[in-house]
């Protein structure tokens, strides 16, 4: 069942859903609003002020400030840079080394695969949680890490992904004719196999950013991933739990933030989903 | 002139089925041979293995009499472009993903350096591919479209651009109009035909239809269980000599 579509009888989803739409121009605008926080900002994000401590909000201050005196706009959007940034960092390495990987392994088969289908399986072993946990214990808590043991994680997938595609596509006659055709390994990988297996990697990397946007905020929450006083939204809602009482605002906003974004890369990924899908059906 | 001679071929799946077994002959510079032959027989196997796509068991195969059944793909090289194939089913012959164009450039791309072309001239890539889709009667500007957007026969039209795209010697079509309607079957053969005298082709023209095979080609070879059962001159197909199967073919159609 597809994700927009769901029931008997609805017309298929078409081309563009406004749905899609919105969960672009939304993420787009909060990219925009992260990048532009980097050069506009009014605040020192770390710069502690115990006179200004828990403020209400007010013109300097649109959101007020924390426990430190510190500006909480700021801080929110940088935050999103750090969360945003280093999920995206994180999901980039993956592709990086998951889909050169599940290429070769798919093209190749034979030996080739079976060695690097077990090493895969070696990695998809363990659970996210427990490989950060791990590596957080081994090499130090920080974010650097933590983006670590979420590559040595997702990357599997993306191997996995793009080699089950291969495998079926390199069966066709086109692959054949190429290879009739003189034309080495690695132009066949890059000019007829690897333009197939961009739709399903997108549509993964998309559905994935959420869930690893919330692995960073949940480590820096519990205190594995961004270390203070750098603002992450899961450091900064930890950061706020003890004034939870007297001000719940400060554990709201960035709690709604990582909902909100997280949302958003949902969307986007079942709006990709279907628009992948659909083109496919064109096609055959 | 032999262009290719086949001896004693063999090749087996996975050692109980025999698809092609104890074969032999020739095929001469320029003509067009038939082979013709039910489903199964081992047709499209030979094709595969006449192009060193699927590694044979016994026998040898001689290109312009040179043994080519042992060549590494390094050595296989310089014959590759000299043999192309016309596979069955355009659609899968060519990738979804790329425009025609980019499809169609592929055999000029890697062996441009060692190629003297004398029908087609390559300035840019543009030009190049809307001359062979002119060579194969298309209009120039499905150049920039994908493969669903064509209609079949024009899609194996485009496949057979491609195989010519380098001037070869020899064409496996390997049933080239099987996924064709009739009108469109008659157009593509009819052009094969143009091709094969403009370009000085030989066809290895690989089908089940002798209706096609018998107006395409010079010589007719059977084929039955893998086996050669019959060969002979296109004139002489009612003949009183043919085999039995090769009748029984005939009285089907």
């Amino acid at each position: 069942m597809k994700g927009l579509s769901v029931g008997i009888g609805l017309p298929k989803v078409k081309k563009h859903s406004w749905q899609g739409i919105m969960a672009i121009i939304c993420v787009v605008f909060v990219f925009v609003v992260a990048i532009y926080a980097f050069f506009y900002l009014r605040h020192d994000p770390t710069l502690t002020n115990l006179d200004h401590r828990l403020q209400d909000m007010s013109l300097q201050h649109p959101l007020g400030t924390d426990q430190l005196g510190r500006d909480v706009l700021t801080r929110l959007l940088l935050g999103g840079q750090q969360t945003i940034g280093y999920s995206l960092l994180a999901l980039i390495v993956a592709l990086i080394i998951g889909i050169p990987f599940g290429l070769i392994s798919g093209y190749k088969r034979g030996l080739v695969d079976r060695i690097f289908m077990r090493i895969a399986d070696g990695f998809l072993a363990f659970p996210d949680t427990i490989v950060a946990i791990v590596l957080s214990g081994l090499l130090g808590p920080g974010i650097g890490n933590l983006v670590l043991a979420i590559v040595m994680v997702k990357w599997v997938n993306y191997a996995r992904l793009v080699r089950s595609t291969v495998l079926s596509e390199s069966q066709k006659d086109y692959v054949l004719i190429a290879r009739i055709n003189g034309l080495p390994s690695s132009k066949i990988m890059r000019k007829h196999l690897f333009p197939h297996i961009m739709g399903h990697v997108f549509v993964l990397a998309s559905l994935d950013l959420g869930k690893i946007i919330l692995l960073i905020s949940a480590f820096s929450y519990i205190g594995l991933g961004a270390q203070p006083p750098v603002p992450e939204w899961g450091a900064m809602l930890n950061d706020s739990r003890p004034y939870f009482q007297s001000r719940p605002e400060l554990m709201i906003y960035p709690g709604l933030a990582i909902m909100v974004v997280v949302l958003l890369t949902n969307m986007l990924g079942d709006y990709l989903r279907d628009h992948f899908d659909v083109k496919k059906e064109v096609q055959q | 002139m032999s262009l290719l001679t086949v001896e004693r071929l063999k090749k087996s799946y996975q050692e109980v089925k025999t698809a092609v077994n104890n074969l032999s002959f020739e095929l001469n510079k320029g003509e067009c041979l038939g082979l013709v032959g039910e489903s199964g027989c081992g047709k499209s196997t030979l094709a595969r293995c006449l192009l060193r796509i699927e590694p044979i068991d016994s026998g040898s195969i001689y290109f312009n009499d040179e043994a080519i059944e042992k060549l590494s793909e390094r050595q296989l090289h310089p014959y590759r472009k000299k043999i192309q194939i016309v596979f069955q089913n355009p659609s899968a012959a060519l990738n979804p993903k790329l425009k025609i164009k980019d499809s169609l450039i592929d055999p000029y791309g890697q062996y441009r350096k060692e190629l003297n072309l004398n029908y087609f001239s390559y300035t840019s890539k543009d030009a190049f591919v809307k001359q062979l889709l002119e060579a194969v009667e298309l209009p120039a500007d499905l150049a920039d479209r994908y493969p669903h957007e064509l209609s079949g026969g024009q899609r194996q039209r485009v496949t057979i651009a491609r195989a010519i795209s380098i001037e070869p010697e020899l064409i496996v079509l390997d049933e080239p109009t099987a996924s064709l309607d009739v009108i469109s079957q008659g157009a593509v053969l009819t052009l094969l035909t143009e091709l094969r005298e403009t370009l000085n082709l030989s066809y290895l023209f690989i089908s089940h239809d002798l209706a096609a095979v018998s107006q395409m080609s010079q010589r007719i070879i059977v084929m039955k269980e893998g086996k050669l059962v019959d060969q002979f001159n296109r004139n002489h197909l009612f003949s009183e000599e043919r085999h039995p199967y090769t009748k029984e073919l005939i009285s089907i159609f």
